[in-house]
């Protein structure tokens, strides 16, 4: 049975597009067959961060129409051919999409795929909701900002009591914290919240932190997904989240400030 | 020895009854106009639509019947279901009103004799949630664990006394009749004794809320003095001021 994960965030710009699509790739690279599923009808991005724009024939709406064959609106990745995009509609809007219809569509990938991952919109509207309804575990994206913060909360809220797991009342979604564009220099200043600080009031489980990185942006325009980039902070801190959601035991990287003396190493620590 | 059936000692019986109160909203009418009931009762529901919501409710006929004034029960149990209310009985009702309420499967309990009528003029109900005096209705009342942290926009309403064993986030209200203890940080609105209980006491392991409210006696964040911030504290009322104490 495939696990059904979704990238949600309540805040916009936060980084759940690059977030779905770097470990959708990295679960895909480590041997898993993945799908990846753009949920932002209407502003479809998910194709641009993949590179696979020009490959767009039908996307999620078609298929709950009815109007295409999900196999004929799955796009393979041309890197990992273990990694399959399901793209969002550009011309429609998130009231095409109906639960049922996207609970036809998981159901049927989760016949084919170890993993789903469903990159959701921004907000809690229902584009959002409807992401994050069938869920099995939740990547909550957050930037080290009060109002990112106050956004994954209340998405967490959304996660705790509407989602298809709550409903019937079964085992809850599983909820990991993913911190990006973190900047530990600006942390220093206090200019940005900490680790801490963000942990203290999600009290969550924290699964990588993403550091601000100028790879991120260059991978989105250039359509790589940003683990792809193995020499990047950014790629790496990726490639550790997703070892770390298989299960695997790495050390949290990018939270301290880099090229510290060896002084500065001994005299840091608690 | 006998041959007949027996349950030995050991096998555990598969049901047993039980006596048990509970306190459960009652409705009384002072008119039998439909319309302007269902006027009155839509504008208490929308001061809280999660309290009423499914509510179980009792409607009591003793003071219209006082009155000889005669109620369509019929009409306003349907007008309860309605408004997502749940009628669970009717009581002080004639025999053919008992009968109707009957007919839609609603029993009749039978009438107590000690309630009190005089200060109830213009009161439509016995319970709202807004600050009214009225502390004994709190007694009986279960008390409502929370374990999951309360997150932001989230609602929680105890009809007794609330402990929640996590945090409150920002954003959140927990509301109950009576005490509200929090074994977590409480950045969130917690309002105690909302039915007008001045005895109920907040408590929290620490103390960075929204807005505290003991029976409708409020604070806001920026009231709050920063010798009680940040670390455990109980709040209680004594003579309509909120005491702020370190615990």
């Amino acid at each position: 049975m495939a696990r059904i994960i979704v990238v949600t965030s309540g805040k916009g710009g936060v980084g759940k597009t690059t977030t779905s699509a770097a470990i959708a790739m990295g679960l895909a690279k480590k041997g898993h067959k993945t799908a990846v599923i753009d949920f932002d009808v209407g502003l479809r991005n998910l194709d641009l961060v993949m590179g696979c724009e020009r490959r767009v024939v039908y996307d999620l709406v078609n298929v709950i129409n009815g109007e295409a064959a999900l196999n004929q609106a799955l796009i393979r990745d041309k890197r990992c051919n273990q990694l399959y995009i399901l793209p969002a509609s550009q011309t429609r809007d998130k009231e095409a999409l109906t639960i049922e219809g996207v609970g036809k569509v998981l159901e049927e990938l989760a016949k084919e795929f170890k993993y789903v991952v469903c990159d959701s919109p921004a907000g809690i509207e229902k584009g959002a909701t409807l992401a994050m309804y069938f869920a099995d575990d939740a990547f909550v994206v957050t930037n080290p900002e009060v109002s990112s913060v106050r956004d994954s909360d209340r998405m967490l809220g959304i996660l705790a009591s509407k989602s298809k797991r709550a409903e019937n009342n079964e085992e809850p979604i599983k909820e990991y914290l993913l911190l990006t564009r973190y900047s530990p220099d600006r942390v220093k200043l206090g200019e940005m919240l900490s680790v801490e600080d963000v942990q203290e009031i999600l009290s969550l489980h924290l699964l990588g932190v993403i550091p601000e990185s100028k790879s991120v942006l260059n991978a989105s325009n250039s359509g790589i997904p940003v683990i792809l980039d193995e020499k990047s902070d950014a790629g790496q801190a990726y490639d550790d989240v997703v070892a770390r959601y298989l299960g695997e035991d790495r050390p949290h990287r990018f939270i301290d400030e880099e090229k510290k003396g060896l002084f500065g190493k001994l005299f840091r620590s608690k | 020895m006998s041959t007949e059936p027996q349950h030995t000692p050991y096998q555990k019986p598969a049901l047993e009854f039980k006596s048990s109160t509970f306190s459960v909203p009652v409705l009384i009418p002072y008119t039998n106009d439909l319309t302007v009931i269902e006027h009155q009762l839509q504008q208490k529901i929308n001061q809280a639509p999660e309290f009423f919501r499914n509510s179980p409710i009792l409607i009591d006929l003793q003071e219209l019947n006082k009155q000889s004034i005669s109620l369509n029960v019929a009409e306003c149990i349907e007008l309860l279901r309605r408004l997502a209310l749940l009628p669970i009985g009717i009581r002080g009702g004639l025999h053919d009103q008992n009968e109707a309420a009957l007919a839609l499967n609603i029993p009749k309990i039978s009438a107590q004799q000690n309630i009190s009528h005089q200060d109830t003029a213009q009161k439509l109900e016995k319970i709202i949630p807004e600050p009214e005096p009225e502390p004994e209705t709190s007694e009986q009342a279960t008390t409502r664990i929370v374990t999951n942290p309360v997150r932001s926009g989230q609602r929680i309403y105890a009809h007794g006394d609330l402990i929640v064993l996590s945090q409150v986030s920002a954003g959140s209200e927990i509301m109950a009749e009576g005490n509200i203890h929090v074994y977590g940080t409480l950045r969130g609105r917690a309002l105690a004794g909302i039915q007008g209980n001045t005895e109920a006491r907040i408590f929290c392991s620490d103390l960075q809320a929204e807005l505290i409210s003991i029976a409708g006696n409020y604070k806001i964040s920026e009231d709050l003095d920063e010798s009680v911030r940040n670390k455990p504290v109980q709040i209680y009322l004594n003579d309509l001021a909120l005491i702020i104490q370190d615990l």
